[in-house]
């Protein structure tokens, strides 16, 4: 019973992530992982981040992108191993997939909430 | 005879390689590491910026070194894939009536990528301002 409540969850879940992940990583990956650490945009300052990083919304903002982005991530991946590479340690794998998601969002909370 | 008679072909662990489909198929799936991979990233700068301005150089010398610039480059790839498929399942995976009427696929497609543009002119702006 617990399976079919938390089972539609998970895909709601899913999704959002994977909307988020479509519409934020692009440009934040762009900036934070291409253009600062090469150099073809001058990387803002700490202070300028920090303030940012500061506000609550913020705060609250990017603890549930994380979060959905972490569980679409742990859902998709979950069903590549299944499907793609054909594994069968059908519970184990669920287990690692999503447990390393609630690791990494309660991760998520401590360094966000470090910094707010 | 067994009672249980299950008739399933084995597949063999490389069936994705067969069709360029399949192989496109895999890679969209396997774009969800890259997505945690990016989560984990941002989280180590928001660690370096609460830390100070050392750690926050620390983390763009090491985000600009060789090993991670070809670990993003890949990965900002996957990304892109991710978003471009995503867009255009979206029809498929959602019925969007406005007055009654289904809203065509091509509308669905366009208004996420002028909500991509938007989100990420806003992301530019907030960052590099």
């Amino acid at each position: 019973m617990t399976r079919r409540r938390i089972e539609p969850l998970v895909w709601l879940t899913f999704s959002g992530g994977g909307v988020t992940a479509a519409m934020f990583l692009p440009v934040l990956a762009f900036l934070f992982a291409l253009a600062f650490p090469l150099g073809l945009i001058t990387p803002p300052s700490r202070a300028h981040l920090f303030d940012i990083l500061h506000n609550p919304l913020t705060f609250l903002v990017l603890l549930g992108m994380f979060t959905v982005m972490l569980v679409h991530a742990a859902h998709r991946f979950r069903y590549t191993l299944y499907d793609g590479l054909q594994l069968k340690w059908t519970w184990q794998i669920a287990v690692i997939c999503y447990g390393g998601a609630l690791f990494g969002a309660a991760s998520a909370f401590v360094i966000l909430g470090g910094v707010f | 005879m067994s009672g249980n008679l299950t008739l399933r072909q084995p597949m063999s662990t490389w069936w994705w390689l067969r069709k360029r489909t399949y192989f496109v198929f895999v890679m969209r799936e396997l774009s969800s590491l890259f997505v945690a991979w990016y989560v984990l990233f941002l989280l180590l700068l928001v660690r370096a910026v609460d830390r100070g301005d050392a750690a926050y150089a620390d983390f763009l010398d090491w985000a600009g070194s060789p090993v991670i610039v070809a670990i993003n480059v890949v990965a900002f790839a996957f990304i892109v894939l991710h978003t471009v498929t995503w867009f255009s399942l979206t029809p498929q995976a959602m019925d969007l009536r406005v007055g009654g009427r289904p809203v065509p696929g091509w509308q669905i497609i366009a208004g996420q990528y002028a909500g991509l543009a938007l989100v990420s002119g806003f992301v530019w702006w907030l960052v590099t301002r």
